[in-house]
């Protein structure tokens, strides 16, 4: 047995070649010029598309080359920053959305910076960010769509307000998103929340539930598995307020009226951020990268190529979103600050009242 | 006289202690850089004493870790008891595509759960949809293919006259399989049942696709926490729950293994006759209801690639080497690339995975006691959330001079600590069963101890190595759950872009993300049937 090596030995071999490795590491040096742009995982990432082209002009004009770096769902990549807040692993980060906003806020993620052209972004959206601490960038709508051709068939009028969904006409049909593990899940429960109040919101889930209605764990599955959209047999489902022009734009061969419609007074609005990541190297490329991205040669990209709306009002929209897009005027919101004291607590009590 | 005892049953013990030291540091090295360092620091940085008293205390935590142990302990008598027969009609049997039918069930194990959940979802009836016999129906279709190699390897390696006895003595084909087969076969279904439990237990993929959101796994809910929470102390404290679990049960087999294990002389697997008669029927059966499982969800991969609004086109397929769906309408992924940064990837992982999997193999059956903790070792980041790893990397490796963040070779290497464990098993297997003699024939001829193990054991290791080479190709290829959460994942590997395909709106996408899962699919069938060839022909040689 004497001549079996003990564990020690093997482990200190390895922690001398683990040192070793590391020695050999430390010679490499970071690039100057080039910042590093984390996104979530639906931010467009091929090399000569749309976006890249846009990012492309900013080097022109700049001479800092932009690397796109995807980091998983808005949560994954929240949480990943706020691990790494003052030493990031990019510069700036898009796509932090009002649900998360203060969470990034409280946790140090983002450097306040007041971006050229913000005046020109409506008070709406910056109101969110009094201290600058990051920027709107875009904004969309999580609002209930409906399958006009199925209720048709139903002989049914659609819904048009939250608490229509609690009839008997609607028993069976209505798919939202578990808002534990969903954004607009959640989008739609804060939704519920602000419409029918801190007392009366648990009571319309139990009725929804009482009226059959169907929780799934994402928005691909309520979307396309049960939607009757898309093949399921549920008319109603919790999904976008561009999602009826996307499936006019993005259908092969072209489609060329909508097949689906919006409850605009169900619209929760979902504003998204962007902002300098604390402790970056480069803070002046940085914060020429947040002017560009409001700017308008960026914002024009932003619908057709992140299925959400520009907040730079210079941007005209495409002929499909005039024509389906529903944009409501006054959308359901919730304080940022209000969200993130509670999140926890209220998706622990939707839990209680709709799957237990 | 004790010493040449034990070198006869381990051929490697001769070796010269530089070099079992030298092979065992590189998977030691690796397992404590890439795994233990960055665990520990996510531990230091996110675990508060208060963080494990709101864990515990929460009823929600035990819910889920009853609800994580029964559907796992159910998952995996399942897939026994509907294994038993395929592995049957396998080990005993040639017939036609038998061996495609082993590659297509192995696939599908190591295709990424998100995708063939979706498909499963497909296929399965609206009223199973959701409910738990879906989970379990899924779980089953996935590890089917553990069950089928690891008892098959060793019910075709059983004596054939033992049944033939037993039938001379009166015995009915149920009752020979439930005194002689069965008991023999114990040890090897334990151990499959054991690889089931470890992979239900940390279920992920299935359990997002197709459980309701309110049954969550341990795995699940270390997820939700860490990303949607950002309750890393939570999340830190599910992970020690979990392989404290797992750890539990792996003691228990072995000690099952060690009562249960019965001596027998096992014959080299003979050439399988073709089934006559009423065995015909019973192979056709048991191969017919199997491929049904698991050909169902891969052909709606296809059948979903297809669809097109109410009708089928291959408008996806075309589209995937082009970007542009119009004029100045851009996909935002980039499947072909996708498809070659995969193929990149693959390749390094597979590299990696077999420098350390291979000199791991030849550290542990040299070291005795110390191989099995190696071996333990290298399994641990099977158990451990990947969240937990991605996480862990993130924050340790963020400073000169170990800032790796950014480094191409971090996915590549979260692929390789999941393949490794793989490797190691399929290969230890074969070098458990090298004769010693040949090694102790050439030192009577005069040959070094390590002189001889080169042009002894090493040869005999090609064939094993190669066909682990493969596997570990195959897993990385279908790889989704540490390559997410590593950094830079902004290099999509093709199932990050299906991933990103299914989450947009417009059926071209969908479609497309179908039609890159049909090509991941048939590139991993492709992939295993090279190996089992390689595979048969080495136990032929």
């Amino acid at each position: 047995m004497k001549r079996l090596p003990s564990i020690t030995t093997a482990v200190t071999t390895a922690v001398a070649v683990a040192v070793a490795l590391v020695a050999v590491s430390a010679c490499s040096g970071d690039e100057p010029d080039t910042i590093t742009l984390l996104a979530y995982e639906s931010f467009p990432s091929e090399p000569d598309g749309p976006i890249a082209l846009a990012l492309d002009e900013f080097t022109e004009q700049t001479g800092i080359e932009v690397e796109v770096v995807i980091s998983g769902d808005t949560g994954t990549m929240l949480s990943k920053a706020a691990l790494t807040a003052g030493n990031p692993e990019a510069d700036v980060m898009w796509g932090v959305d009002n649900t998360f906003l203060s969470r990034a806020i409280s946790t140090g993620v983002f450097e306040p910076y007041e971006a050229v052209e913000l005046d020109a972004i409506p008070a709406e959206f910056t109101s969110l960010v009094p201290n600058a601490e990051a920027t709107p960038v875009d904004f969309g709508d999580v609002c209930v769509n409906y399958d006009i051709s199925a209720l048709v068939n139903d002989d049914v009028e659609p819904p048009t307000t939250l608490a229509d969904l609690t009839l008997p006409q609607f028993a069976g049909k209505l798919v939202v998103e578990n808002p534990a593990t969903s954004s607009p899940g959640l989008a739609f429960l804060l939704a519920t929340i602000a419409q029918f109040g801190e007392e009366g919101w648990e009571q319309y889930w139990q009725q929804l539930r009482a009226n059959d209605v169907e929780v799934v764990s994402g928005w691909s599955d309520a979307y396309y598995s049960e939607f009757s959209g898309s093949g399921g047999d549920r008319p109603l489902v919790v999904s976008y307020g561009s999602s009826p022009p996307f499936e006019v734009i993005y259908a092969e061969p072209p489609l060329t009226e909508a097949a689906s419609g919006v409850v605009e007074s169900s619209c929760y609005r979902q504003v998204e951020f962007a902002g300098i990541l604390s402790g970056t190297d480069a803070p002046d490329g940085a914060r020429a990268l947040i002017d560009f991205l409001v700017s308008e040669r960026f914002q024009r990209e932003v619908a057709l190529n992140l299925f959400v709306f520009p907040v730079n009002p210079a941007v005209e929209l495409d002929q499909a979103f005039v024509d389906f897009a529903t944009i409501p005027d006054s959308p359901i919101t919730i304080d940022p600050i209000l969200i993130d004291a509670n999140r926890t607590e209220w998706i622990e009590r939707w839990n209680a009242a709709v799957l237990r | 006289m004790d010493r040449a005892l034990e070198r006869r049953r381990a051929p490697l013990n001769g070796l010269p202690r530089w070099f079992v030291a030298a092979v065992a540091v590189p998977p030691a090295a690796f397992l404590l850089l890439f795994y233990v360092w960055p665990f520990v620091t996510l531990l230091a940085r996110g675990l508060g004493g208060a963080d494990v008293a709101a864990t515990l205390s929460r009823s929600d935590t035990w819910r889920i870790l009853w609800f994580t142990t029964w559907q796992a302990t159910a998952s995996t008598a399942l897939t026994i008891v509907i294994g038993l027969a395929p592995t049957w009609a396998v080990s005993r049997f040639d017939f036609a595509f038998r061996r495609v039918f082993v590659s297509t069930l192995t696939a599908v194990f190591v295709l990424p759960t998100v995708v063939v959940g979706a498909a499963f979802l497909a296929v399965l009836p609206d009223a199973l949809d959701r409910s738990i016999w879906a989970i379990l129906g899924a779980h089953v279709a996935f590890n089917l293919a553990v069950v089928v190699r690891t008892v098959g390897s060793a019910w075709e390696r059983l004596p054939s006259d033992l049944d033939h006895a037993a039938a001379a003595l009166g015995a009915g084909p149920f009752t020979t399989f439930r005194l002689i087969t069965l008991p023999l076969l114990r040890s090897s279904i334990s151990a499959s049942a054991a690889i089931v439990f470890l992979f239900t237990f940390t279920s992920f993929g299935v359990i997002r696709v197709l459980g309701t959101a309110g049954r969550p796994t341990i795995e699940v809910e270390v997820w939700r926490r860490a990303t949607q929470l950002g309750d890393i102390g939570g999340a830190a404290t599910l992970t020690i729950l979990q392989l404290l679990a797992l750890g539990g049960l792996v003691a228990w087999t072995t000690v099952q293994q060690r009562r249960h294990a019965i001596a027998i002389r096992g014959e080299a697997p003979r050439r399988r006759p073709r089934p006559v008669g009423r065995q015909i029927a019973h192979v056709t059966g048991a191969v017919g209801v199997t491929t049904l499982i698991v050909a169902a969800p891969l052909l709606a991969l296809v059948e979903r690639s297809l669809r097109s609004g109410d009708g089928y086109s291959l408008a996806a397929w075309r589209s995937l080497g082009n970007n542009e769906i119009r004029p100045g309408l851009r996909l935002g992924v980039d499947p072909l690339g996708a498809l070659q940064r995969s193929a990149t990837t693959a390749v390094w992982a597979t590299l990696f995975a077999m420098v350390i999997g291979a000199t791991a193999v030849v550290a542990i059956s040299a070291l005795g006691r110390t191989g099995k903790v190696l071996d333990a070792g290298l399994m641990l980041p099977l158990g451990t959330s990947a969240i937990t790893i991605g996480f862990g990397m993130l924050i340790t490796f963020d400073t000169p001079p170990v800032d790796w963040r950014a480094e191409w070779w971090l996915v590549p290497i979260g692929h390789a600590l999941v393949a490794t464990p793989f490797v190691v098993r399929s290969a230890l297997s074969v070098v458990r069963t090298i004769p010693a003699d040949r090694a102790a024939a050439a030192a009577t001829l005069g040959a070094s101890p390590v002189r001889a193990w080169a042009n002894t054991t090493l040869p005999a290791l090609r064939r094993p190595f190669a066909a682990a080479a493969g596997l570990a190709a195959a897993i990385s290829l279908g790889e989704f759950g540490a390559t997410s959460f590593l950094t830079r994942s902004g290099s999509d590997t093709l199932p990050i872009a299906i991933e990103r395909l299914l989450g947009r709106t417009g059926r071209l996408f969908q479609a497309q993300a179908f039609a890159l899962s049909t090509i991941l699919a048939v590139a991993t069938i492709g992939i295993v049937l090279l190996v089992d060839r390689g595979g048969d022909r080495a136990r032929r040689s």
